[in-house]
């Protein structure tokens, strides 16, 4: 909403800088978003007129001599009537840009003789400047005026663009704007004048309003006024209409808009003798009724749609816009103007179903005051009647006036306390509240009944009325204090906090951490999940996507990592590692979506060498499995990796991940053609945990273990088997063995001597006894039960 | 031989094969040769048993002597041994302080990440514990509950990505516009006193440009209890905006709409590069705003079966990638989400 300042001016004196007004609404919560300087003038500055001499051949003309400023002066020609000494004028030096006296075009000003005489600049009217019509006489400016300064900062006008919240459909409006302005700096406000005489004979019996559905339309006043000249209105309403972002079109029109943009109440002309039987009908539409609207936009309507209608045809759609057919003309004499109430949740619903939004409709949409539409239209009626050449009918056609009630609000001095903590004197709220037209009656001992004003419909209850005080003291009046009280209960928050356990276990891994979007589009979806997965659980879809990109709520977060990886390969080989910690969303059944805590990973490139150059081993299956498990020793559990198959990832360097005996996620070398899809161009090792799952095997609390007294004894083993045995099977038997502290793998061989087909596995062993100091005769005993176990359950034998 | 002769030789043997040792091998050679159980001493020693009594006395003294001459002799001479050791290593074996150590991996946390910890850790030095809730929401929770009914002008300030499921000709699903819906709730769940942070995942439907992105990061505050006012919300937020930007900031609050609270704020800090004068960073203004907040509405409150005579509450709301930017100077929100890794290990 722009508000031009000196049209603000009218009904409320500015008796503070624009920038320190604009601060103190701000403040207010009159967000002021943009101060805006209008007048571009250049080359002219204040002037002050020292010497008036005649014109040696011209009588009506004279030769004022101006001071500009800086000892400088200025001879002109001047033939304005009402030119004196000592007044302070606007002086334009040759090259200012002005607009012409007479025509109105933009003109550069030059050097000139008139009549023989040379005029060094000129002294300048309002219509010269754009201020104004008036050339009969130049513009004479405040005795204050500074001599020499730039015209621009006497005179230019500023515009507050606000960014007003949409509880306050009052402030959509000039009159509204200028009561903050009173409240805030302890002013007065002047009200729009709205007398006009009913010159002609009564609207009843001429014409009929009938409001069929009165739950969307509360209020309808119908008003005639005859007589009319359609032309251009008034150059200060147009130039105020301008100021305010609005295209001046005619002075009917021009006038609806004006008291739009004053009072905040959107209103309506209709071409009266365009009206079948002068009769407007405010009805529901039928379902699948059509209409052309002013803007040349054709719509269907549903029947939750209100219209306007005269006794043949539709002319309007209430409160959004009005029909082509019933649209004030050049030829256009005589108007029955509207000033109505209509429903806002269902003005909005039909603005955003026919996606037409207007002045009107954002007004409406916020709820206005049913108290408005009379004053709206009488003051419409007045400057039709002063500028239009129009003659009232005596009387308006009021539908469902008085429905509405005043609001009263009691509000305690003890919940001014308990809202905002503090006191505040009876004085200072009754004095804030009547600034803002709020009436305030104490009742003794300890209440205030509030009389709320018509146009404030967003105050309802104390508590409004506690913020409006609040307000206009200034919150940052109000003292701070820190919470006292109970500490409320800890809720254990496991799920949390092992999702920031494992992000930290993934850093300390030397992993990076990425932050991706969680929606995406079916592409990419489809090149790491199998078809079949996407056919039978499809994605939640958004059915507004601000692009097909981000159309579906992922259920894996693979895309997103490679995505990742892929924007960031720089050419080179250098080991990257990154991670992410989100949530995937699986559909369910008419419920909100499983939202499943996933923590996802990728490692690609080759390891760094001493000097930090990647040159070592490209990251595989076990750059991925290594980092993995980080995660599970810090978390003190113990995976399981059993090979599995895995859309996205290569078979036989993939393994499912157990827990506890439960699968938690999965590990594996990402397929060479997933690899490709994504532009990659190297090999990649990715890992994904459903934390969800991983949840309850993880246990923040550790138990201690005594340490054994007696010594270990340390020995290796080796074993040959059949390729495809996994060495963990081997180790799972190993460490069946009671004796055995620990053991783990040392080297895997194939190749001479070892027999083809066959591998050659090591094991570090470590025996210990829980009570003794082990012989070697235990060892020996224990060592045989051993290797008889692996030959018996994996067909190993001994490597010599 | 006789037994000093023998002792004397073997002192001058001993002595030269000392000198003769120059590092640490050649020297215990030499103590097990000479010092050793079955060294040249114990066997000398050894020699005695075919003296007599009076001789094996005075040998044996002078062997002993000996041992301890050679022992001392030995200790002397480790001692310059492992000396000149060290003075070789300093002298000839410096190691060039300028080179770096083999690298080891770094990881890091993504900047929002970060900062959204240090925004908890704030908070829960207040008393706030974290609530989460689900980032797909019913529009009941994330609007209706919220005081902002289907066509409600208040619902153009969150603009919304639905998801494609209707009920009742309706579309009740969507991607949650902020984490207030976990307000409602926790309420529905607990009993005042209520002190809790919403972190997470919101979704907008807003194009995207240098301070506007369509997922965003916000955390939530609550908290209800009897005797809770706006000045204990100005409190609370004035430290924590202290914490986050410093000490010395200094904390403002405006009036601003939200339909779930009342009276509803806006909380400010000076402009930290300008200190107030105005600049860029602040749009000339001095302020810069970092979340809103406000007195829980009574309804609210009511709807969630508290008693609103009794109990009073605040909440307030701030978008994490904002903090971040305005803690790191980073000039575009986009940055944060399209995951450069020249951008996020900067940080």
């Amino acid at each position: 909403m722009r508000v031009p300042l000196r049209w603000l001016s009218e009904y409320v004196d500015l008796v503070l800088e624009p920038e320190e007004l604009a601060r103190r609404l701000t403040t207010a919560g009159v967000e002021v978003g943009e101060i805006i300087t209008a007048g571009d003038w250049q080359n002219i500055v204040v002037g002050e007129v020292v010497k008036l001499d005649k014109h040696p051949n011209a009588d009506r003309l004279t030769l004022p001599t101006v001071d500009i400023g800086g000892g400088e002066r200025r001879q002109v020609v001047c033939g304005a009537p009402n030119i004196a000494v000592g007044q302070k004028i606007a002086y334009a030096a040759v090259g200012a840009r002005l607009l012409d006296g007479h025509s109105g075009d933009a003109m550069v000003l030059r050097k000139a003789k008139i009549r023989g005489v040379e005029s060094q600049g000129m002294v300048c009217s309002e219509k010269e400047l754009g201020l104004g019509e008036a050339h009969e006489g130049i513009l004479v400016l405040s005795p204050e005026a500074p001599v020499g300064a730039p015209l621009s900062e006497v005179l230019g006008d500023t515009v507050f663009d606000f960014d007003l919240t949409p509880n306050r459909p009052d402030l959509f409006s000039i009159i509204g704007i200028a009561r903050e302005v009173a409240a805030l700096t302890g002013q007065k406000v002047r009200d729009p004048s709205i007398q006009y005489e009913e010159k002609g004979p009564a609207v009843k019996g001429r014409a009929k309003v009938t409001v069929a559905d009165p739950d969307l339309c509360p209020r309808y006043v119908g008003a005639l006024i005859e007589g009319l000249k359609i032309g251009p209105s008034p150059d200060w309403m147009q130039e105020r209409l301008t100021a305010a972002g609005l295209r001046p079109i005619n002075n009917i029109v021009d006038i609806t808009n004006y008291v739009m943009l004053e009072m905040g109440q959107p209103l309506h002309a209709f071409d009266y003798d365009r009206l079948a039987e002068h009769h407007i009908i405010v009805r529901r539409a039928e379902a699948g009724e059509k209409m052309e609207l002013i803007d040349g936009s054709k719509h269907t309507f549903t029947n939750e749609m209100l219209l306007i209608t005269d006794a043949d045809r539709s002319v309007a759609v209430a409160g959004v816009m009005g029909g082509f057919d019933s649209e004030v003309t050049e030829d256009t004499t005589a108007v029955l103007l509207e000033a109505a109430n209509f429903n806002g949740p269902n003005i909005r619903r039909t603005s955003n179903a026919l996606k037409v939004r207007t002045d009107a409709s954002t007004r409406f949409e916020k709820g206005l005051s049913q108290h408005l539409p009379p004053v709206a239209a009488a003051r419409a009626i007045k400057l039709m009647v002063d500028h239009a050449g129009g003659k009232a009918a005596t009387g308006v056609l009021d539908k469902n006036p008085g429905k509405a009630k005043e609001g009263r609000v009691t509000v305690t001095m003890e919940r001014i306390v308990r809202v905002l903590g503090i006191e505040l004197s009876t004085k200072r709220i009754r004095e804030i509240l009547t600034a803002l037209g709020f009436g305030a009656r104490w009742m003794p001992p300890d209440r205030f009944v509030v009389r709320v004003p018509y146009w404030r419909t967003d105050v309802s209850i104390a508590d409004d009325v506690i913020e409006e005080i609040a307000r206009i003291e200034g919150y940052d009046q109000l003292p701070t204090s820190q919470l006292r009280g109970q500490i409320p209960e800890l809720v254990p928050q496991p799920r949390r906090d092992l999702r920031e356990r494992v992000r930290d276990a993934l850093v300390d891994a030397g992993m990076q951490e990425i932050i991706t979007y969680s929606l995406t589009d079916l592409e990419s979806l489809r090149k790491v999940l199998p078809k079949e997965e996407l056919a039978a659980a499809p994605p939640l879809r958004v059915s507004n996507p601000l692009s097909r990109q981000w159309e579906y709520a992922r259920t894996t977060l693979r895309h997103a990592l490679l995505d990742t990886l892929a924007s960031n390969l720089r050419g080179d080989q250098s080991l990257i590692s990154l991670f992410e910690m989100a949530r995937v969303y699986l559909p369910r059944e008419d419920d909100l979506p499983n939202e499943v805590e996933m923590a996802f990973g990728v490692v690609s490139g080759r390891e760094p060498d001493r000097w930090g150059r990647p040159t070592g081993e490209p990251a595989n299956f076990y750059a991925a499995k290594s980092r993995l498990d980080h995660v599970f020793a810090a978390l003190r559990i113990t995976a399981d990796y059993r090979e599995a198959t895995a859309s996205a990832y290569l078979p036989g360097r993939t393994a499912e991940v157990f827990v506890g005996g439960v699968r938690v996620g999965l590990i594996g070398e990402v397929h060479p053609r997933v690899v490709e899809s994504f532009d990659i161009g190297r090999e990649v090792a990715m890992f994904e945990v459903d934390l969800d799952a991983l949840l309850p095997h993880v246990s923040e609390i550790v138990h201690f273990q005594p340490v054994s007294a007696y010594p270990a004894v340390e020995e290796d083993l080796a074993i040959v088997v059949a390729k495809d045995v996994a060495a963990g099977r081997a180790l799972e038997l190993i460490r069946a063995s009671k004796l055995v502290a620990s053991a783990s793998v040392f080297d895997v061989y194939s190749g001479d001597p070892i027999a083809a087909g066959k591998k050659s596995l090591a094991f570090a062993i470590s025996y210990q006894a829980e009570g003794k100091t082990l012989s070697d005769a235990d060892v020996a005993k224990e060592r045989r039960r051993i290797v008889e176990r692996l030959q018996r359950e994996l067909g190993a034998e001994l490597r010599a | 031989m006789a037994p000093d002769t023998d002792i004397q030789q073997l002192e001058a043997s001993a002595l030269e094969g000392l000198d003769a040792a120059s590092d640490i091998a050649a020297l215990e050679e030499w103590r097990v040769a000479y010092l050793g159980r079955k060294g040249r001493l114990t066997g000398l020693l050894r020699g005695l048993a075919s003296l007599s009594i009076e001789e094996r006395r005075t040998v044996g003294r002078a062997a002993n002597e000996l041992k301890d001459r050679l022992e001392e002799a030995h200790e002397a001479r480790r001692h310059a041994v492992e000396e000149a050791r060290v003075e070789q290593v300093i002298v000839g074996e410096r190691r060039d302080v300028t080179l770096p150590g083999p690298p080891l991996p770094r990881g890091r946390l993504h900047p929002i990440t970060q900062t959204m910890r240090d925004i908890v850790a704030s908070l829960s030095g207040m008393g706030f514990q974290v609530a989460e809730g689900p980032e797909i929401e019913w529009d009941r929770y994330n609007f209706e509950a919220l005081r902002i009914p289907q066509d409600h002008p208040a619902r153009d300030m969150w603009d919304t990505l639905w998801i494609d499921y209707e009920k009742d000709g309706r579309r009740p699903m969507l991607m949650r516009t902020h984490t207030s819906p976990n307000q409602i709730r926790v309420m529905e769940q607990r009993e005042p006193p209520i002190r809790i942070i919403v972190p997470g995942k919101c979704y907008r439907f807003e194009a995207t440009d240098a301070t506007h992105e369509w997922m965003l990061t916000q955390v939530e505050g609550l908290a209800v209890d009897e005797g809770i006012s706006l000045t204990d919300l100005k409190g609370t937020l004035a430290e924590f905006a202290r914490q986050m930007f410093g000490r010395d900031r200094k904390v403002g609050f405006r009036c601003d709409y939200f339909p779930f609270v009342e009276p509803g704020m806006e909380c400010r800090i000076d402009c930290f590069h300008c200190r107030g004068d105005g600049c860029r960073t602040c749009h000339q203004s001095g302020w810069i705003e970092i979340l809103g907040a406000g007195m829980v509405h009574p309804e609210i409150l009511a709807n969630a079966g508290y008693d609103p005579e009794r109990y009073t509450g605040f909440a307030f709301g701030m978008g994490v990638e904002r903090i971040a930017m305005l803690r790191y100077g980073v000039d575009d929100i986009r940055h944060f989400y399209s995951n450069d890794l020249r951008f996020l290990r900067q940080f």
